[in-house]
């Protein structure tokens, strides 16, 4: 923010086979495309605990980018489905939250494709761009979600909330 | 104890030092970074002296971390492991900033730039610090190889290790072994024979005591990793018992059942239900298409089964399935033809005499369906002109963008047999001339010296309509004469298109039979395109010839010769390292619950009834880790990639972020 613009920062979680290596490519092909998003290498998409996009939210990211193999692609099989659940039980929960929807979002990119890599970090870079900073959790709040918001929010999910017992 | 990083920050000549200071983050992370003892910046941290460097100060300042921010880790990573274990280190206590690929080559705003190197440092600082010695294990490799594809590549790369004294399965999809090399007359540019050259190789392994030749076969299944591949084959049933058939070609001549060839004769020529592709057919042994034959049809007819003198024709033979233990796989499957009919306006399959490459590869054929005579589509009449179209769904955004690098020395060929063999004159209509192999642009000359007609442009249309007089009764081809500056309209007799080569057409499926993938154009993607070309990202799978991308016979040859070497080395080395990457389970957290059970795709995760817990066993987990996303208890540990190790690098990649949130967590900087 030097210079008065907004500059998110965006985590992506990078599967090692297809989307790290599609960054790779982007990298060797030499296509341009903005610094704001910050690379983590996982071994595949299914690794990636709900809990890291959040933690990765709380700790001042702006936007958080999963990024695997194309379903049917998956190294290890059929894990990136896993990762896709995930996705989608994350994305629901955090719109719960009044999280807007662009600043989680789900890639697939295969080791060829670069450019599709360099694209959608250009897109996703522009998106938050315009939406401005997270500072989450305090513009949670802002936002008039609050503690009784969530109270509802858990009621409403119960079932999710219970971990099995032995 | 407090751990001691040294961080070294490459240059990459000037890859990386021309669009980030790295001075400047050498200093910054000697400065700001917490346990960071040693900073430096180096021209080439992958050279020897690079590498002597951290071994240096590991030995001198007792350093237990280093953390090397360069290329990706797919490139070096290993290197920097090597050169800390030889300073004593354990090789996991390194890690990489992919600051080249990721950011140097990416970026072009310098400021920005060295900014996010400053984060991606302080990222692999901080989850450096957590990483655990890793102790790698090594397995045997198993000496015998599967090789898919018996087409030219495959046959090499087969006769190579056979010959070596390694056992190998061959698996073939046709009846035969020869792939496309045996549909052909002559190869270019020596215009030697195909058939003399290829049917002796082809022989051998039908008679090596080392190969097992498996036709009218296909993989089922793969599994297992590097060195101890499990694979189960089925062999489809041939309807001809192999160790009573002697191959004397009795049945096929008396089925009475002929059907148009679309494989071997590409359309052009007939075969029995009962067949051999072609004479020199290695195994011998006709097989029955079912699909065709009389007596799958209606139930009557075995005609083959009355006059064989030696009884072997089975009708209740089954598909089998074989199963074989192998250390590494070859991938030689080759490649398909471009639907020509996918370009409409160049008429193939409404005019005529319009040929593809392969149709006019086998007419060119001695053994072909016309003998080696050059015939129009009726059978009798000679073209007194033909035109050879290049670039026929190559080099086109429509439909393929790649060249497919053999068809203008395929297309010379056929210009040079065309006139060898008739009185036609020859016109080539190429965008550009690509003869660029030993001896390949001597071919080219040789044919402008023959009188082969050039006529550089991308043809626009092929008519049989007569527009002007002298085009009735012929197929006038449209194109822009890029050399004349004009648009011309040349009757001729025949138009043969060159099409393109293009990926199998099940190549994605057996892709992900054996774990790898494949670039945008459908090609098996190799690990390194051009130091790597042979082996891919799954150990223990190779990949050799055109399955790989476009390449003519020497080429194919090379790679089928280059993976077997790759195979060899495996095999004489004996053993191969397994990345300790796996999960773990803590039993005293395990709950019991069963969830991670049914998420493994390598039903690794076992549970044990009696102590309620589950456990994972080392030898089958491939180290995802979506087992550790799962675990509600957290209970499961993934070797080199925990959670303790990604939060700690979330907490420096994101430590410029923390001033703009109001707390403050555990800041990564001091």
């Amino acid at each position: 923010m030097s210079d008065g613009t907004f500059e998110p920062k965006i985590v992506g979680f990078l599967c090692n086979w297809c989307s790290y290596r599609a960054a790779d490519l982007a990298g060797s092909s030499r296509v341009k495309y903005p610094p704001n998003v910050r690379i983590i290498r996982v071994m595949c998409s299914g690794r990636v605990d709900p809990t890291f996009a959040l933690k990765a939210f709380e700790l001042g990211a702006d936007g958080v980018l999963l990024a695997g193999c194309h379903p049917g692609e998956c190294h290890y099989l059929e894990q990136n489905y896993k990762a896709m659940r995930r996705f989608s039980m994350l994305k629901h929960t955090l719109r719960a939250m009044k999280l807007e929807e662009e600043r989680f979002q789900l890639l697939w990119a295969s080791a060829a494709e670069g450019n599709r890599f360099a694209e959608h970090v250009a897109k996703m870079t522009d998106e938050i761009r315009k939406l401005g900073p997270l500072n989450w959790p305090r513009n949670w709040i802002e936002k008039g979600v609050g503690d009784k918001e969530i109270e509802k929010f858990l009621k409403e999910h119960e079932e999710a909330m219970e971990v099995p017992a032995r | 104890m407090k751990e001691k990083v040294g961080v070294y920050v490459c240059h990459c000549g000037s890859n990386i030092a021309g669009i980030v200071d790295v001075e400047e983050v050498a200093k910054w992370a000697g400065v700001n970074l917490e346990d960071v003892v040693v900073s430096k910046d180096y021209k080439f941290m992958c050279s020897s002296l690079g590498q002597e460097l951290i071994e240096e100060d590991i030995k001198k300042d007792g350093l237990t971390r280093i953390v090397v921010a360069a290329c990706s880790p797919h490139l070096h990573e290993r290197t920097f492991r090597r050169a800390a274990e030889t300073a004593g280190m354990n090789p996991y206590l390194t890690q990489m900033a992919n600051i080249r690929e990721h950011i140097s080559w990416t970026t072009k705003d310098k400021k920005a730039a060295t900014e996010k190197v400053k984060a991606m440092v302080a990222a692999a600082v901080e989850r450096v610090k957590l990483q655990e010695p890793l102790e790698p294990k090594f397995v045997d490799v198993n000496p015998n190889t599967l090789v898919i594809g018996g087409g030219i590549a495959g046959i090499q790369a087969s006769l190579e290790l056979a010959d070596a004294g390694y056992h190998v399965y061959l698996v073939e999809r046709e009846p035969s072994i020869g792939g496309h090399m045996a549909q052909f007359d002559k190869t270019f540019p020596t215009l030697d024979c195909s058939a003399c050259i290829l049917t002796p190789k082809m022989s051998d392994v039908g008679l090596h005591e080392n190969i097992t030749l498996m036709t009218w076969a296909e993989l089922e299944e793969l599994s297992g990793s590097v060195g101890n591949f499990k694979a189960k084959i089925r062999k489809r049933a041939k309807y001809v018992d192999e160790i009573l058939c002697t191959g004397c070609g009795i049945c096929i001549e008396k089925c009475p059942r002929k059907v148009v060839d679309n494989v071997f004769e590409a359309g052009i020529g007939v075969r029995k239900a009962i067949y051999v592709p072609f004479a020199q057919a290695v195994p011998k042994y006709p097989v029955i298409d079912t699909e065709t034959c009389i007596y799958f049809d209606t139930g009557k007819c075995k005609a083959c089964e009355k006059f064989c003198p030696t009884d072997a024709i089975v009708w209740d033979q089954k598909d089998e399935i074989v199963e074989v233990d192998v250390g590494n796989v070859i991938l030689a499957t080759g490649w398909d033809l471009f639907d020509c009919k996918r370009i409409p306006q160049y008429g193939y399959g409404r005019i005529a005499n319009v040929f593809t490459n392969l149709e006019f590869e086998r007419m060119c054929n001695a053994a072909g369906p016309t003998a080696g005579k050059i015939f129009m589509r009726d059978g009798v009449t000679e073209p007194k002109s033909i035109g050879i179209v290049h670039c026929v769904g190559s080099r086109d955004k429509n439909y393929n963008e790649y060249c497919s690098a053999v068809c203008c020395m395929a297309a010379l060929k056929f210009g040079h047999l065309v006139m060898e063999k008739t009185e036609a004159e020859v016109y080539s209509f190429y965008i550009d001339m690509r003869p660029n192999q030993k001896g390949y642009e001597e071919f080219y000359q040789r044919l402008l010296d023959e009188g082969m007609n050039f006529v550089r442009g991308k043809v626009a249309d092929i008519s049989d309509v007569p527009r002007l007089p002298g085009e009735e009764g012929k197929i006038v081809v449209q194109v822009q004469d890029t050399l004349l500056g004009k648009q011309r309209r040349i009757p001729l007799d025949a138009v043969v298109l060159m099409g393109a080569m293009e990926p199998r057409f099940d190549a994605k499926e057996l892709g992900l039979k054996v774990g790898i993938s494949c670039s945008m154009a459908g090609w098996f993607t190799e690990r390194h395109p051009k130091l790597d070309p042979v082996a891919t990202m799954t150990d223990g799978i190779f990949i050799a010839g055109a399955c790989q991308g476009p390449k003519d016979i020497p080429a194919a040859v090379a790679q089928g010769a280059a993976a077997s070497a790759r195979v060899q080395g495996m095999i004489a080395k004996g053993k191969v390292m397994i990345e300790p990457i796996v999960a773990t389970i803590r039993e005293e957290s395990c709950s019991g619950c069963r969830i991670c059970n049914n998420l493994c795709p390598y039903n690794a995760i076992d549970y044990l009834a009696e102590k309620e817990v589950s456990f994972i066993l080392h030898e089958l987990c491939k180290g995802c880790g979506t087992c550790v996303a799962a675990c509600p208890a957290g209970a499961i540990t993934g070797a080199h990639f925990n959670n303790a190790q990604i939060f700690a690098e979330l907490r420096g990649i994101l430590y410029d972020a923390m001033g703009e949130t109001e707390r403050v967590p555990e800041p990564a900087v001091k």
